[in-house]
């Protein structure tokens, strides 16, 4: 590899010599200098801006075309329904400004290459027009920040729903933890200190709260059309519990607890018989095939969304989104922490 | 001589010995090339280290783009870069694979957009463009060079050692940058960049307090704030925001110091890691994140203001045309400067936060797009009617405009809170602010190479080869960089190692691939740039005094690296820098130091 290198160092060195020869030689036929920009010149690139900006927006639609089928399926939850709506409008709006900017763009790179003879226009400044493209983009963002602001409000409401569900993840180098309260529906109160090795999230043993609380890992379950009330904590650095499906994301930082609430509405089972989730996981499994893997059914995940060191990039845990009843059976099945009491 | 001195008593001001300038005395190699208290020679200086630490960085991304389109692989490039500890048998270490992402950031946005940029183009074209001898005061234009290199210096020694250099993200959030444990990059390798961001923002302060001074001060007479060229405003309005946000990094990087050697506790709460429980109680980390953000944010603007300046005044230039709406374009940075010290938070939105204080954010944030479009539309109608001279800066020019708006518009989703919980730290962000810094700064900043680079060395770079570089640069730079909205949209994390982990991420393939392979043949085009440079600056034809046929005073000076600028007395400005293709006019350009003629109206009005 080194005898590469070294080869491939030489061959740039002879390149270069070469490009000089040319350059150079080039120069003596040339009658330009390098600082006169002949007619050829602005034709060629002038044509070249626009035949760029038709295949730029050609590009932009042959991704949409192409690539939109991989992103993510429609929210499920309630509230990820109205981001999607919200994303859509605001999509829609910027894809309209951008290409209709782009194209004036280069058009207007076209249209006006210089020309030996053409005096170009002196236009400074027009104060109608300047006043055109300040209030017409101010009244734009009214809308969009009163929207945005609206549903904001909404999610990062506190839950005041008193059916609740409320689940703490816990994160640490490089796994999750999920937490359910039990049976006196409370969440037993924590301290680092003491946490060990049959401790894992750091219980506090003298709050009877958390006899009965529920840990789990690799896989959590949640109640479909109940709002489920997260509650995130980090054991070492800063961590991310990202839920691309559910529309929600929010930061696990050690010494704070954050929340984050949503209501799913669509079951692990419904959304595997979803056609674009089936369109999906088609094109998944195509390309799995290809690598000789198994293929995969559709599941909820949970990310770790925030770089958390070596292994960030696996820190993973499936969400199972069932029917109330199925998730009650689920959570019965379920230990509770209670042998610390024990100790 | 005696005449020159009585011309204009500014150019008394800190120079004592360049009322002599002409009597060319002997300089030794040291003071003219190594401790040079020029501007023009401490220009050059930074925009060199800046080439070196962007190809370096360049080599990362390209490193870790074939990890990331082929996981796994074995590659004898990534061993032969790597050696056996960081790339065995050609794979990349997903420790590396970290470090290289967090060194490629600090050096793009600190050493090539920020020093490279600012401390390049600000050096050039201040003293040049206001009319000055040199920059207020040369020995702190010095000092402000070689911190910029020792800071330099020891973020490159930084990737040498033994257990790798930082690798937290360029954004360093502790804990996992307080704490050795959390990662090998914690340890010296994070010592190292603090020390080195220290000294970067000495060097930052020492040239923006510079600028500040030499163009409120040493303006010739005649230059009013109002007839300035744009990118003198460019540059001050950075200056400003890098004098008042560089500082609280320096806060915000001291604290994080305390914490990881002194055992206080102002980022860190209730931590358990290694194996045991850390004493730490009662600090946040999210309020180092309100430190680093304070300056973070403003320093996108710093990133990006001398870039639009620096176009505004090659697009006015070359397109033979006055810059449309010159006071709206001053006002539109001023805003924009402005508003960018009260947007910080959006940066924050999913951190805890309160999210009421979101909205605050998410309401500032968006007003910065009014004055954003206001600049692209200018451009655009700049170009309107125009006599285009498709010179590469040109070219370069136009790229940027396009560039600003295609990130810009991404910019409005990311701002709106709602929006961002789906997309924050996934490749869509990164798509938004490589489009915004990494075209359009990078442009602006090719575009002034080009531009000035007969200031610079008195030579001419092959105009051929600037297209070839500017045509492949553009078309694979989008590519690079447009499809990575689409990763986004499918959910996929930023500064993942690989996405293999989740069959979900399998059908992405191909666009990382796509990804890649435009990223190595941008990386390849910017050689043919490497080459012009320095072909050019040796061999390159002769320019003429005023190659572009452009109105502002550093075209009035001799083609000679002269101390003082200008042989005789300063010159003396009588209109503003945008008088293209005035009607009555003989040239399509009148050059700043000529006269009003009878009855002619000064700033855009005839």
């Amino acid at each position: 590899m080194k005898l590469l290198i070294l080869i491939g160092l030489v061959l740039l060195i002879i390149a270069a010599h070469q490009l000089m020869r040319v350059v150079e030689l080039s120069r003596q036929f040339k009658k330009g200098h390098e600082w006169s920009v002949s007619d050829t010149d602005n034709s060629f690139n002038g044509k070249a801006m626009l035949l760029f900006g038709f295949l730029f927006i050609g590009f932009f639609f042959w991704q949409v075309n192409r690539w939109s089928d991989n992103s993510l399926p429609g929210a499920a939850s309630e509230h990820g329904l109205k981001v999607d709506a919200l994303w859509d409008y605001n999509m829609y709006l910027i894809s309209f400004v951008f290409v209709i900017t782009n194209a004036f763009l280069f058009y207007f790179s076209y249209k006006y290459a210089g020309k030996k003879g053409v005096k170009a226009t002196f236009f400074a400044h027009d104060n109608r027009l300047e006043m055109l493209w300040t209030i017409v983009p101010a009244v734009t963002l009214a809308f969009i920040i009163i929207f945005g602001l609206k549903y904001w409000n909404d999610i990062t409401e506190r839950s005041e729903s008193p059916n609740k569900v409320t689940v703490e993840l816990y994160a640490k180098q490089f796994d999750w933890t999920a937490r359910y309260a039990g049976k006196d529906k409370v969440l037993g109160s924590t301290d680092y200190r003491q946490i060990d090795g049959g401790n894992d999230v750091g219980l506090d043993t003298l709050d009877a709260t958390g006899y009965d609380d529920i840990i789990v890992k690799n896989e959590f379950h949640i109640p479909v059309g109940k709002e489920i009330e997260f509650k995130m904590r980090s054991r070492d650095v800063i961590h991310s519990a990202y839920m691309p499906h559910f529309r929600a994301q929010m930061n696990c930082v050690p010494g704070m607890v954050t929340e984050f609430k949503f209501t799913p509405n669509k079951t692990t089972a419904e959304m595997r018989k979803d056609p674009y989730v089936i369109q999906l996981m088609a094109g998944i499994n195509e390309a799995r095939a290809k690598k000789g893997e198994e293929p995969v059914e559709f599941d909820y995940i949970l990310l770790c969304n925030k770089i958390c060191g070596a292994s960030h990039y696996n820190m993973q845990m499936t969400i199972v989104v069932e029917s109330e009843k199925d998730y009650n059976d689920w959570l019965a099945k379920q230990k509770a922490v209670r042998t610390i009491a024990a100790k | 001589m005696a005449n020159a001195h009585s011309a204009n008593l500014t150019e008394h001001v800190g120079h004592h010995d360049h009322a002599h300038d002409h009597d060319e005395h002997e300089e030794s190699f040291v003071s003219k090339y190594i401790f040079s208290m020029d501007h023009k020679m401490i220009s050059r200086q930074f925009l060199i280290t800046a080439i070196i630490m962007a190809v370096v960085a360049m080599t990362m991304s390209i490193i870790f783009r074939m990890q990331l389109a082929w996981p796994g692989e074995k590659f004898a490039f990534i061993n032969a870069m790597l050696g056996d500890k960081w790339g065995k048998d050609g794979v990349l270490d997903p420790n590396m694979y970290l470090a290289l992402v967090t060194i490629h950031g600090t050096i793009m946005v600190f050493f090539v957009l920020t020093g490279g940029l600012s401390g390049t183009f600000a050096n050039l074209l201040i003293p040049y463009q206001v009319g000055a001898r040199d920059m207020a005061s040369g020995f702190l234009n010095m000092l402000s060079y070689w911190f910029f290199f020792l800071s330099s210096v020891i973020m490159l020694g930084s990737l040498f050692i033994e257990d790798g250099p930082a690798s937290g993200g360029w954004t360093i959030y502790p804990p996992l940058s307080a704490l050795p444990e959390a990662m090998p990059g914690s340890k010296l390798g994070m010592t190292l960049w603090l020390i080195s961001m220290t000294l970067f923002v000495v060097s930052s302060l020492l040239g923006g307090i510079n600028y500040i001074v030499t163009i409120i001060n040493l303006r010739t007479k005649g230059m009013k704030m109002t007839r300035m060229p744009l990118t003198m405003w460019a540059m001050l309005i950075t200056a400003i925001l890098g004098v008042l946000s560089f500082p609280v990094l320096v806060s915000c990087v001291v604290l994080l110091i305390c914490d990881r050697s002194l055992g206080t506790s102002f980022y860190l709460s209730d931590i358990y890691i290694g194996g045991r429980p850390l004493d730490n109680v009662g600090g946040s980390p999210v309020l180092f994140e309100h430190l680093f953000w304070f300056l973070g944010h403003p320093e996108v603007y710093i990133v990006l203001l001398p870039a639009l300046g620096i176009t505004s005044e090659i697009i006015s230039t070359n397109s033979r045309k006055p810059i449309f709406g010159y006071r709206a374009m001053i006002g539109s940075m001023l805003a924009i400067g402005f508003l960018s010290f009260i947007v910080w938070g959006h940066h924050m939105f999913l951190t805890g936060m309160n999210p009421f204080l979101g909205s605050v954010f998410v309401f500032t944030t968006l007003l910065i797009a009014i004055p954003s479009a206001v600049k692209a539309f200018n451009y655009i109608t700049t170009l309107w009617k125009g006599n285009i001279q498709y010179t590469p800066a040109m070219l370069f020019s136009i790229g940027l405009v396009s560039s600003f708006v295609t990130g810009g518009v991404t910019g409005i989703i990311l701002a709106d809170s709602t929006l961002d919980i789906n997309v924050h730290d996934t490749y869509f962000v990164v798509a938004h602010f490589h489009i915004v810094m990494g075209l359009s700064a990078i442009f602006g900043m090719f575009a002034g190479v080009y531009h000035w680079f007969p200031k610079m060395f008195l030579r001419m770079m092959n105009k051929k080869l600037g297209y070839l570089h500017f045509w492949v640069t553009f078309v694979s730079a989008y590519g690079v960089f447009f499809p990575m909205h689409f990763l986004g949209l499918a959910g996929v994390p930023r500064r993942y190692y690989t996405n293999s982990a989740f069959p979900m991420f399998d059908n992405l393939v191909d666009i990382n691939e796509i990804v890649t392979v435009f990223a190595i043949i941008a990386a390849l085009a910017q050689f043919i740039f490497i080459f012009n440079f320095f072909y050019s600056m040796f061999r390159g034809e002769k320019s003429p005094q005023n190659p572009w046929n452009s109105n502002t005073l550093e075209w009035t000076t001799p083609m000679a690296n002269i101390h003082g600028n200008w042989p005789g007395a300063l010159p003396v400005v009588h209109r503003w820098a945008y008088d293209y293709s005035k009607p009555g006019a003989e040239n399509d350009f009148i050059p700043q130091t000529v006269p009003l003629a009878e009855g002619e109206h000064d700033g855009g009005g005839h």
